[in-house]
């Protein structure tokens, strides 16, 4: 973890209202593992301020720009435009300087055993799942995605799962890209096929409120990466936290996003189960 | 030339600090959580979060939103409340030099006190920051800190549970802030520390609701500066014990501005989440702004408003 004063090497419109962010990280990659992120600022951020959480996509390295210099590490970040810091960061162009805090929490575990490895992404949810694949694959694993999205704008970056090596089935709400439905469907059809996996879903709360339920029903290990509005990014503001298995207003039990996830097993969270039963109860659902 | 660097010790309430620079109550954890960023070392002191009797919860999702040059919180206090604090966080403090500020609170007068007993024997802890000035949980904090009767007797019990410089936050939502701050310092507070957060609120205009769950939140950050500022030369001019500025301060030039209108030393905030190392970079530029001037006690600034 480190706080580096950097600069873009390139930020590109990939598909509409998605960006993707080079930044130049020396030393970046060796520390950082699948599933964490960075939080991020322009050196001249006004009227933003506070710096903004990203997943981390995937590191790499350019090439010495001249003989004896050291080849360039960097991170890339893929991002879409939410607000305005999102949009502000869309204006900056490579050389301009950016502050990078990272890299930062608790990414995916990963295992060993021949169970299949099914990652399930969301929009931009697919983030964290590339340095994912690359490990597990790296690990002799094979790796299918699954990928929904509202539109074939949602979907990002699927070629270079699949120049990985990565198994890759898309589908979309409107079906202007792969098969039309919900990327949980999806789910569930490999699932029937595979009842041994592990499912790593990062995405909207819905979709990973779905893709839990599927799991827990099959009793499916998850992990899930979750999302939240941060101020610090290390534990102290106690801005990001989500409510843990068993958390109730007489024992709480909040996590913070960013110091205990921001990847968690989906058996730590709390997933309101309580809340359903009881509003089952309110509607005379329950005995 | 070879160049004497300036003084920056300051003393407050009869401790001695390296230099006036110190974070604010939340926005530094209990300190440990920065120490990959920031030598605890080099700061003028450590201020914890928020302590109370028992574990606090704190308020439901979401609790932030950034605003124009500021931020709203509504964490509601959250804590690991006192008995972990001092098992769990102080032993920490052994191997750090620098002066502990242990902030607390109570929802009961009775909770004050008791917090305030449990803190005697901690040696971790040097002095503490009363805080009766929390704008976010319904009962305790602000209760107390937006009466005069209610602010000194919360500060007179505190005074005999615990013999330590007692150190009072005190709270810009009230209407003459100079009242609340005669009224502590009668009651017997060593240093007062000004401002705390501004209650504000900022809508989601899609789904028209407020964009913090409690609803209002603490506005903090650069856009409250200008209020701090006031508020703390305001204190200066209506007490004798010392005051601690607070409110928005980013850069050194913010911090020279509170220790000009007469604050003994700073406390940093928001700009502990913008950059972690703000601090350290704000204690270089006070010293850098000393050397420029030709000053070479920073005591000489302190106070110097010309008006």
């Amino acid at each position: 973890m480190k706080n580096y004063q950097t600069i873009i090497l390139s930020n590109l419109e990939i598909s509409p209202g998605y960006w993707r962010m080079r930044i130049l990280a020396p030393g970046f990659a060796a520390s950082s593992s699948p599933g964490q992120f960075v939080m991020l600022r322009p050196e001249q951020a006004l009227p933003t301020m506070l710096r903004r959480p990203f997943g981390i996509f995937r590191t790499g390295c350019l090439p010495a720009e001249c003989a004896g210099l050291p080849p360039r590490e960097y991170m890339e970040i893929l991002y879409k435009i939410v607000g305005q810091g999102t949009r502000i960061m869309s204006e900056l162009h490579a050389g301009d300087r950016v502050e990078l805090l990272g890299p930062l929490g608790n990414g995916f575990i990963l295992s060993d055993n021949d169970c299949a490895k099914l990652l399930v992404g969301g929009g931009i949810g697919l983030v964290p799942l590339f340095m994912l694949a690359e490990a597990l694959i790296a690990r002799g694993q094979h790796v299918r995605l699954l990928m929904g999205g509202r539109t074939r704008d949602d979907i990002l970056a699927v070629t270079e799962f699949e120049r990985l090596g990565v198994e890759t089935y898309v589908s979309t709400d409107d079906g202007s890209l792969g098969e039309e439905g919900f990327v949980t469907n999806v789910l569930e059809r490999k699932l029937d096929k595979y009842p041994c996996a592990e499912v790593y879903a990062c995405g909207p709360m819905p979709m990973l409120n779905a893709v839990e339920k599927i799991c827990a029903g099959r009793n499916v290990p998850l992990q899930v990466s979750l999302e939240a509005h941060m101020a610090c990014g290390v534990g102290a503001c106690l801005g990001c936290v989500v409510k843990g298995a068993g958390h109730s207003d007489q024992f709480p039990n909040y996590l913070c996003t960013c110091k205990e996830g921001p990847v968690f097993a989906a058996t730590r969270l709390d997933w309101g189960r309580a809340a359903d039963s009881a509003d089952a109860c309110a509607k005379g659902g329950c005995r | 030339m070879n160049v004497k660097r300036p003084s920056l010790a300051v003393e407050v309430a009869g401790i001695k600090l390296r230099n006036p620079v110190m974070p604010a109550s939340g926005t530094f954890g209990y300190g440990e959580e920065y120490a990959p960023f920031v030598d605890l070392n080099r700061l003028g002191a450590i201020v914890t979060k928020g302590l109370s009797l028992n574990p606090k919860a704190g308020n439901p999702m979401p609790r932030i939103a950034e605003t124009t040059s500021g931020m709203l919180n509504a964490i509601g206090l959250q804590n690991v409340g006192i008995d972990a604090f001092v098992g769990k966080k102080c032993p920490y403090y052994r191997d750090v030099e620098t002066p502990v500020f242990a902030n607390f609170f109570g929802n009961t007068l009775e909770e004050y006190g008791e917090v305030a007993r449990r803190l005697c024997d901690v040696p971790e802890v040097t002095a503490l920051e009363l805080n009766i000035s929390c704008p976010n949980v319904k009962q305790g904090g602000i209760v107390f800190g937006t009466d005069p009767k209610a602010a000194a007797e919360v500060v007179s019990l505190v005074r005999k549970a615990n013999a330590k410089p007692l150190i009072v936050k005190l709270s810009p939502n009230v209407t003459d802030i100079t009242v609340i701050a005669r009224a502590v310092e009668e009651a017997g507070a060593d240093a007062i520390s000004c401002i705390n957060t501004l209650t504000g609120m900022a809508i989601d205009i899609r789904t028209r609701r407020p964009k913090i769950a409690n609803r209002t939140g603490g506005l903090s950050g650069p856009a409250i500066r200008p209020v701090a500022v006031r508020m703390t030369h305001q204190v200066v001019q209506a007490v004798k014990i010392p005051v601690i500025g607070i409110g928005g301060i980013m850069t050194a030039a913010d911090a020279l501005e509170f220790l000009i209108v007469g604050a003994k030393a700073v406390q940093v905030g928001t700009a502990n989440f913008v950059d972690p190392a703000a601090m350290l970079t704000i204690i270089e530029g006070i010293e850098a702004f000393l050397v420029e001037e030709g000053v070479d006690d920073v005591n000489q600034i302190i106070g110097s408003l010309k008006t």
